[in-house]
């Protein structure tokens, strides 16, 4: 029984990076904005989030680090795709070039250094109940937020009229700008929102995951969180569903090497990128009936006057 | 008053021109700020980058053995890119290549096979290597599974499987456990052009791949079916070509080429298959493909920029210290110049004045 209670709280954690990354993803998506440099924006908050809380020695101020970096990296997206009209997938990879490169320069000062990571919630009694106590009561903050922040949004998108002109720059810019919504504007917002999240996703690995930082420590996951949005169909509560389905299966292949089944470590390790290209394919196979993605997903703009 | 975006009635050649000098000067600036940051004297960092590698005959050459692999990948990517297929995979081609060449060698060590080994090592890396491209390819092609995602998922699956081989099947009996095969024989390396230097036959082929590409780009049918496809897609299907064709086609020629170049890095520059073969050739390619602007002459001196920043990178960190990430933010802030400047082909920018805005407020 403790091994299953075990198992749950390290998918929970090993999902909630890629949830809250792929959230804000999927919100810049549904805005009409392929931002490809997710994993440029992860690497670079989880560096300067790491930085935060080793100099402040305050998990919540390292979390803020993260945070702005992350949107100032996308700031740099959104006047290059937006601003400046350039071809949105060449900007994000240009982006995750780029933040590859400033999370050394950043990390390079506290590589080995180690902190106390994020506090778990702790409420005497309900807490210690078998099994579900410590999976329901005894996460750190980042997992209840991931949770909040996914309801948040869907409540935003579908229930909220700034949702429906979100969606709208998504679907038709031309139409969004002919009814005067400033669509530029818009999705600029919906881009740093992506940057918020994917710097908050970064910096809960070297803040609650593993408490310390390494080079290249995302390791795929904004690529991953890219995935997931389209496994989601754009849609935020199958986008739950898929990232915890991708955090199960990170745990999976730790424990089976630990069981040592006999299979090589690097097979098992290879299995949460060949599961994100069986999945695309599955997935995409089945919608030949039309796409669900946003109709002008990562289309230029450039209002005529 | 606001400053806007227009576009432009055509193409401004002018622009077209001279946009990657601009590039590298914006980004020589950015750099120079960097690096005053960094507390280290810009002139002499500039420098140590730029200038000090091109003054001894040692570094021309790791120059050419750089530019070697990024300039064959990115001639790959280019058609892609052109085609308007997304292949970003390249690092997980290179490494495919490099461990299919790398199994001939493995299995022919110590024996007496005779010369024929380079070749086949060459021919099975390319194969290998599109074989490797068109499993996103083909994704795409047949299941509309973007090319994107899939391509750099298997980055990493192949960036494992060489892991795996060098560690365990492969490694080198007498290597006190280091991950690594052994020193290949002398008939499975890639012979070297000049006595004591490092310049080596690899940079021939890379000349032979700009000049084919210049060739099939210019002057064949296909290069002009790659360019309307990627151009103006509804041309092309009026046109009757078939785009999907062009997909395989682009995606398995780039397989090949950074394959060839895997083994050829291997074969060549380092002697033996270990992990870490590739300081990113993959993604830096990427890089020297738009800076270059998917021109095959473009790229082979895009190519050689960027073999000098790798070069210049290793001097600066020896002579000043100065760490080596500080060559990836410069290649990062270089794409960034490089597609902003490009953008001013098309666009102009333009000065509005409020009083003509349509008074309508936001929602």
């Amino acid at each position: 029984m403790e091994l299953v209670e075990a198992i749950i709280l390290s998918v929970l954690a090993a999902s909630t990076p890629l949830l809250i990354a792929a959230t804000g993803e999927l919100v810049t998506e549904r805005a009409g904005v392929l931002n490809l440099g997710v994993e440029g924006m992860m690497i670079v908050g989880a560096a300067c989030g790491f930085g935060g809380a080793w100099l402040t020695g305050s998990i919540l101020i390292g979390a803020l680090f993260g945070i702005i970096a992350g949107t100032l990296m996308s700031l740099v997206f959104a006047l290059m795709a937006l601003g400046l009209a350039v071809n949105q997938v060449a900007t994000g990879l240009a982006l995750t070039i780029l933040g590859v490169g400033l999370s050394g320069l950043i990390g390079a000062g506290f590589v080995g250094e180690r902190i106390t990571p994020a506090a778990h919630l702790n409420i005497p009694g309900l807490t210690d109940i078998p099994l579900v106590g410590r999976v329901l009561f005894g996460e750190d903050a980042f997992v209840y937020f991931s949770i909040a922040l996914i309801i948040g949004v869907w409540w935003f998108l579908y229930r909220t009229r700034a949702g429906l002109i979100l969606r709208a720059c998504g679907d038709n810019h031309v139409s969004a700008h002919a009814l005067g919504y400033p669509v530029l504007r818009i999705r600029t917002l919906a881009v740093m929102f992506g940057g918020a999240c994917a710097g908050l996703a970064g910096a809960y690995l070297p803040l609650a995951y593993t408490p310390f930082f390494i080079p290249g420590m995302t390791a795929g996951r904004g690529w991953i969180a890219l995935a997931l949005v389209v496994f989601a169909s754009w849609r935020p509560g199958r986008l739950v569903i898929g990232a915890y389905l991708f955090g199960a299966v990170t745990i999976l292949q730790l424990h089976a090497q630990g069981w040592g089944v006999g299979i090589p470590s690097q097979f098992m390790s290879a299995l949460p990128y060949l599961a994100t290209v069986i999945v695309l394919v599955l997935l995409s196979r089945a919608r030949t009936g039309g796409s669900t993605a946003p109709a002008a997903l990562g289309t230029v703009f450039v209002p005529d006057r | 008053m606001q400053l806007v975006l227009e576009k432009r009635a055509e193409r401004s050649n002018t622009i077209a021109l001279v946009s990657p000098l601009i590039a590298i000067g914006l980004t020589i600036v950015t750099m120079t700020i960097l690096f005053a940051i960094l507390g280290k004297n810009p002139l002499l960092a500039l420098q140590a980058y730029f200038i000090a590698p091109l003054t001894d005959g040692y570094s021309l050459q790791e120059i050419a053995v750089k530019a070697t692999p990024l300039v064959m990948i990115a001639i790959g990517l280019s058609l892609c890119y052109l085609a308007n297929a997304w292949n970003i995979g390249a690092e997980g081609q290179f490494l495919i290549g490099a461990v299919a060449g790398s199994w001939l060698a493995v299995k022919t060590q110590g024996t007496d096979a005779g010369a024929w080994v380079l070749p086949a090592m060459l021919v099975l890396a390319a194969a290998a290597g599109a074989l490797y491209a068109l499993i996103p390819a083909i994704c795409k092609v047949k299941f509309g599974a973007s090319e994107i995602l899939t391509s750099l998922m298997l980055v990493y699956v192949a960036d494992l499987l060489l892991d795996y081989l060098v560690r365990g099947p492969w490694r080198d009996p007498n290597g006190f456990n280091f991950p690594t095969t052994a020193e290949f024989d002398s008939v499975a390396t890639v012979p070297l052009l000049l006595e004591g230097g490092r310049l080596h036959l690899g940079s021939i082929i890379a000349l032979l791949v700009v000049a084919a590409a210049a060739i099939l780009l210019g002057r064949t049918i296909k290069g002009f079916e790659i360019r309307v496809v990627g151009a103006a897609p509804r041309a092309a299907r009026f046109g009757g070509f078939n785009a999907n064709q062009l997909i395989i086609l682009t995606f398995a020629v780039s397989g090949a080429l950074a394959g060839l170049a895997g083994i050829i890095e291997v074969a060549g520059p380092v002697g033996h298959l270990q992990p870490g073969i590739s300081p990113g050739y993959g993604f830096t390619a990427i890089i020297v493909a738009f800076l270059g602007r998917l021109n095959p002459i473009g790229i082979l001196i895009a190519g050689l920029f960027l073999a000098l920043t790798f070069i210049g990178g290793e001097q600066a960190q020896i002579a000043m210290k100065i760490p080596l990430d500080v060559t990836k933010v410069f290649q990062g802030i270089l794409l960034f110049y490089v597609l902003a400047c490009d953008s001013l082909i098309l666009y102009r920018f333009k000065l509005v004045f409020p009083n003509r805005q349509v008074a309508r407020g936001a929602g």
